[in-house]
């Protein structure tokens, strides 16, 4: 007997939807190989994961929190890749989306308290999206590759917010600690329960994510982002402004990635330091994914890399196989679900015939 | 300019830019072969990482120097078998899977790490490859220090950029390469397999980068820390577009850097009490940037680059 | 001819694309010496069955045969080694060389040992002397970026005959030529086949079919039509055989040309590479007749109609729309203006595969009114036009939502022609409006131009198919090298005449030498 494939005409949602999940169930159990290679028990160590994710509210309120700058990031890989756009920069426009927050936000800037939080904001969303529409032009203006540019920026980006932490943006009240001046109250986002972390950033991230979806299926723009990204050639032939719609997605990729930053400085920390985010934007690269690069899906996705990731922490500290396992299991995931889109572009078949071509 | 006088003139200086080079010079042309074959592989940055935790490791529990340099290379060639699977025989997104294979080739290096040496606060040491001189030629004024008192791994990627060269352009294997990385469709007409040269290519290419990774662990150092890569393998792909894909300008191109990075090191110690040091590390990852601006437009990319091909296959 | 041995026989070969035959039990036999013609039109099944026959498909029923050691020897199947290996070499339609080597490089490829130092003098020997043999004369030492069309061909040649080939498969080998080097090309198969090579030809034109072969198999929907020598052949009854049925052709009243409606004057275009370069063109399209551009692909003609579609500026020159002057062209300013445009490569410039066909049809007008309000999309209105479309233009698929890259490339054609044409446009370029469409969909596609002539409209077709220059155009203009030459009302022109000019030749050398 033999195994032919056959292109597939359709993916259902359905069908798409069980690819990733069984991508995410897949990466789980394949770790359970270094599980036991350190020594302990799998089903334990699952187990755990799952108590130190969803065990408690306030567990639950830890993944959330997690989620809510992975929601962000995971949103703007998505909206760039669906453009065919690879930014792999999204930790570096987080950082300086934070740096904008920080300059914006620790009072040198007198606003009406209602307006401060918007102001930090839509500053660290254009800072952000600045910061993806540098390499986009200079792709456009000489040719050069995103990927290669996105991703050394981030290793710049991250020495110049060391560099400003140390220096200019020092709070001289940190006794010597690298982190800037704290955020003043109303630049701050408010958290969603008494004595929880989880702040709402979080409702921020899934409007942003219901906006991309509309702005996908009802707008002129998504109808424009969409053509470009499956067919550069027939767009620029029907029209659509190519480079004009290709920076209009770097400025919203980077924007959000930049509020994942506001969100963290903003929510969370209360300052800006350069150990803000431990990879949330390359974590975003494998949520966006892992949704299919679906808005909807990216909330999905970034709640399940935030409860491997807190659930891993915490059966770590219980049982001392290393934290890494999280990192191990993101990774995992990416390199399933990219096998699970093969799946979906092709379907299996047995039968008796001679391996088709 | 005395202060850049004094340093380009000091054999040490070029001593120091031909190490900093060394694993660049792998990672070049490891990623030189992938691409050459028609396959990017972002992959580089982890499979540096694994190549300098698996060489490390190695030493550490008792393999001699070299076995942990063919360990390094047999890692590597493992994540880059997996980065094939994915990119050749299944035909994915290559910028994906490579992104995917850095992430799990760091992580599964940094576990395997965490869990053989739980608690360990300083990183252990093992005993480096030592700096050996060429009787006659080491003892050249000025050339001598700088050349040839180098260690073994850095004559074995001088050596590696000859035979790279010697292969791609003398070789009916090296005609093959280039022709799949232009036009797979050229090499499957006259009966030879797409699939079989450009798998070859990526694990070869995927070995050579462990090799720039082990360089660091056991020759640069003499431990693995977390974090160490720190961006080389980036570097070596915006500095393959430098290099235009040839083994001769990538050396000259890691050279460069290498030279570029010294001078920066030592600049820092001259003038460092007025400029922040920041400014002097971020100094190779612009240094790239500026390198990949300045080359794009006339870049000569391998035509068939990130395409995957399926037999039978017609434009 | 069919005293001669055997030297490769296919027999009952079928092949399945999903619920599409391509191939249905095809058989042949080609003999040492001789010229075998393939003759169908798009979709017949040519291509199939020689890729079958090259190891590039598998077939689902059937087997191939070839001389080897003492009589015919079973090819294994899906294996073009295989194929190489008993003497079969092809030359490809999209020619399989990889640029960045020499010839003589892509002729060495996959000869000699991979691990070895090669034998490149012996290599460079033995094809000089098969040069010398069959008067197949090229540089082997340019890169294949270098060469011309013609030249790249005869490189893929050489890549057969240097493998000892016993078979040469060419597929549409003169799609690409001037009407004399086809005439060239036909020399020098003449003369490989006098030397015992067996040669298939495929090919969908009758006249060089009839020229060039001994014998014809014509092929319809994937099946065996008829066979026969072609020394006895009529040329009635072969058209017959590979259309089936007859299609009423499609009738050309006389023009009545009126305003000019666009016009290009002294525009040249540098810099843009492709063949897309211009010098000193002029060209005026007249409402109510068609201009018919014929040239040899990559003279020019991507870059006339990158000018009319938008999407380049001339370097120097004037570009008149409607007697205005058009400084700074865009598709969607042109579109707005009444000009539509059909794309060369449909498949790739003409819709978004991925989307459906009512996004494809309103994509160039989604900013207008008609599909959008305040940056949101009327999806009603969208669906509205694609459900009137598909039915007056009889584009078949499943529905508006359906996604494009499910149409078959006549269907993405129909659903072209209703977006640019259904707006009423003034000015019309067609680029090569038929390639790959069967002989029904031509007539379509043929008869839709036709009547938006008669509507009024200017018309400029680009077509490397010169009977279909003849069917559709009034006039003619020949393209080559960047520059355009004149030709003149098609009535009185002949297809020499057309051809020397083609080849560089002006209106009036062109007229004495034919």
């Amino acid at each position: 007997m033999n195994v032919r494939l056959e292109p597939r005409e359709n993916a259902s949602v359905g069908l798409r939807l069980c690819v990733s999940l069984a991508a995410g169930v897949a990466a789980l159990l394949l770790v359970a190989i270094p599980v036991l290679l350190a020594g302990r028990s799998p089903l334990e160590a699952y187990a755990l994961m799952i108590q130190g994710a969803f065990g408690s509210m306030f567990a639950l309120s830890e993944t959330l929190n997690r989620a809510t700058p992975l929601i962000l990031t995971g949103l703007a890989a998505a909206v760039a890749f669906r453009a065919k756009l690879w930014n792999i920069g999204a930790e570096g426009q987080l950082y300086i989306g934070a740096l904008a927050a920080v300059c914006v936000g620790s009072g040198l800037l007198q606003l009406p308290p209602a307006l401060m939080l918007p102001t930090v904001m839509i500053a660290g969303f254009l800072a952000g999206g600045l910061m993806m529409v540098i390499p986009a032009v200079i792709k456009q203006r000489f040719g050069a590759d995103e990927v290669v540019i996105t991703l050394l920026l981030n290793f710049v980006v991250i020495l110049f917010i060391q560099m400003l932490v140390e220096g200019p943006l020092k709070d001289p009240l940190s006794m010597g600690w690298p982190q800037s001046v704290p955020l003043i109250a109303e630049a701050k986002l408010p958290k969603l329960l008494p004595r929880l972390r989880m702040h709402w950033g979080l409702i921020v991230g899934v409007v942003a994510a219901l906006a991309l979806w509309l702005m996908v299926r009802k707008t002129v723009l998504g109808f424009e982002i969409r053509a470009v990204g499956e067919n550069k050639a027939a767009a620029r032939f029907a029209g659509i402004p190519v480079d004009a719609t290709m920076l209009k997605v770097a400025l919203i990729s980077g924007g959000l990635a930049g509020l994942a930053g506001v969100g963290e400085v903003a929510g969370v920390k209360g300052y800006l330091s350069a150990d803000l985010s431990p990879g949330f934007g390359y974590s975003g690269i494998v949520v966006a994914m892992l949704a299919g690069l679906s808005p909807i899906g990216t909330v999905l996705a970034a709640l399940f890399v935030a409860a491997v990731f807190v659930g891993a922490d915490s059966m770590s500290r219980a049982t001392g196989i290393s934290s890494y396992i999280a990192d191990l299991v993101v990774a995992l995931s990416l390199l399933c679900v990219l096998v699970g889109s093969f799946f979906l572009r092709f379907r299996l078949r047995f039968g008796q015939q001679s391996v088709g071509a | 300019m005395d202060v850049v006088f004094d340093i380009l003139s000091s054999a040490n200086f070029w001593a120091a830019a031909i190490r900093i080079a060394t694993p660049l010079i792998f990672g070049v042309l490891g990623a030189l072969i992938c691409e050459r074959a028609g396959v990017l592989n972002l992959g580089i940055e982890g499979i540096f990482v694994a190549g300098a935790m698996a060489g490390w490791m190695a030493v550490f529990l008792g393999a001699g120097l070299w076995g942990g340099v063919l360990i390094a290379a047999v890692a590597g060639g493992l994540f880059g078998l997996l980065h094939a699977f994915l990119t050749v025989i299944l035909g994915l997104s290559q910028h994906v899977s490579g992104i995917g294979i850095t992430l799990l080739a760091t992580s599964a290096s940094y576990f395997t790490y965490r869990t053989a040496l739980p608690n360990v606060t300083t990183p252990p040491r093992i005993v480096p490859f030592q700096p050996v001189s060429i009787p006659g030629l080491s003892d050249i004024p000025f050339v001598g220090p700088a050349l040839f008192q180098q260690t073994p791994m850095t004559f074995l990627a001088l050596l590696l950029v000859g035979a790279l060269a010697l292969v791609l352009y003398r070789t009916p294997l090296g005609l093959a390469i280039r022709a799949v990385g232009d036009n797979p469709a050229s090499v499957e007409a006259q009966g030879l397999s797409v699939t079989g040269l450009r798998v070859g290519a990526v694990v070869l290419g995927s070995a050579l980068m462990a090799l720039g990774g082990a360089f660091l662990t056991m020759s640069a150092f003499d431990a693995f820390f977390f974090g160490m890569v720190n961006g080389r393998g980036w570097i070596c792909i915006a500095l393959v577009v430098f290099a235009s894909w040839q083994p001769g300008k990538a050396l000259l191109g890691a050279l460069l850097f290498g030279a570029f990075d010294a001078f920066q090191i030592r600049l820092q110690a001259q003038i460092g009490q007025v400029v922040p040091g920041q400014v002097f590390l971020m100094m190779p990852y612009l240094l790239s940037i500026v390198a990949l601006i300045l080359v794009a437009r006339r870049a000569d990319y391998p035509r068939a680059l990130l395409q995957p091909w399926t037999k039978g296959q017609r434009h | 001819m069919t005293d001669t041995p055997v030297l490769l026989s296919l027999s009952n070969i079928t092949k399945r694309f999903g619920a599409l035959t391509a191939n249905d039990s095809i058989s042949l036999d080609l003999h040492r010496g001789e010229i075998l013609a393939l003759l169908g039109e798009n979709g017949a099944g040519k291509t199939t069955l020689m890729n079958i026959l090259f190891g590039h498909y598998v077939q689902d029923e059937g087997d191939v045969r070839v001389l080897g050691n003492g009589g015919l020897r079973a090819l294994p199947p899906g294996s073009p080694g295989a194929a190489l290996r008993a003497g079969i070499g092809m030359v490809h339609q999209h020619f399989t060389l990889a640029e960045n080597l020499s010839g003589l490089a892509n002729i060495r490829l996959g000869t000699e040992p991979l691990v070895s130092f090669g034998r490149e003098g012996a290599a460079r020997a033995k094809v000089q002397k098969i040069i010398a043999e069959s008067g197949l004369d090229v540089d082997l030492e340019r890169r294949v970026a270098d060469l011309t069309v013609g030249e790249k061909q005869r490189i893929e040649i050489l890549k057969a005959l240097y493998r000892d080939a016993k078979v040469l498969i060419l597929d549409e080998p003169t799609a690409v030529l001037t009407p004399q080097e086809a005439e060239g090309l036909f020399a020098v198969l003449r003369r490989l086949a006098a030397n015992g090579l067996g040669v298939i030809f495929i090919s969908h034109k009758l006249g060089e079919v009839l020229a060039v072969s001994h014998r014809i198999l014509v092929l319809r929907g994937g099946k065996t039509a008829g066979e026969l020598e072609t020394a006895v052949a009529d040329r009635r009854a072969i058209a017959d055989l590979m259309v089936g049925k007859a299609v009423a052709a499609v009738v050309r009243t006389p023009a009545n040309p009126g305003e000019v409606l666009f016009a290009l004057e002294d525009v040249s275009l540098h810099g843009a590479g492709g063949g897309r370069a211009l010098s000193g063109v002029h060209l005026t399209l007249r409402a109510g007749e068609v201009v018919g551009l014929a040239g040899v692909s990559g003279n020019g003609q991507s870059g006339i109609a990158a000018l009319i579609s938008g999407l380049a500026v001339p370097t120097s020159g004037t570009m008149r729309l409607y007697g205005d002057t058009v400084t700074r062209p865009d598709p969607r300013a042109l579109v707005a203006k009444g000009v539509a445009r059909m794309p060369e490569d449909r498949q790739h410039d003409g819709v978004v595969g991925t989307m459906s066909v009512a996004d494809n049809i309103a994509i160039e007008e989604v900013r207008s009114g008609a599909f959008s309000r305040m940056g949101l999309l009327d999806r009603k209105a969208m669906r509205e036009r694609a459900a009137s479309a598909i039915s007056a233009y009889d584009v078949r698929c499943q529905g508006p939502d359906a996604e494009a890259r499910l149409l078959s490339g006549g269907n993405v054609q129909k659903l072209i022609l209703a977006r640019v044409l259904e707006r009423g446009p003034r000015v019309i370029l067609a680029n090569q409006p038929t390639r790959g469409l069967d002989v029904g969909a031509q007539a379509e596609v043929h008869r839709r131009i036709l009547a938006a002539r008669d509507r009024g409209a200017a018309v400029l077709v680009i077509s490397e198919d010169l009977d279909e220059l003849f069917a559709l155009a009034d006039r003619f203009v020949v393209v080559h090298a960047g520059e355009l030459q004149d030709a003149g009302p098609s009535d009185g022109l002949d297809r020499g005449t057309i051809g020397l000019m083609m080849a560089g030749q002006g209106p009036a050398a062109a007229e004495l030498a034919s």
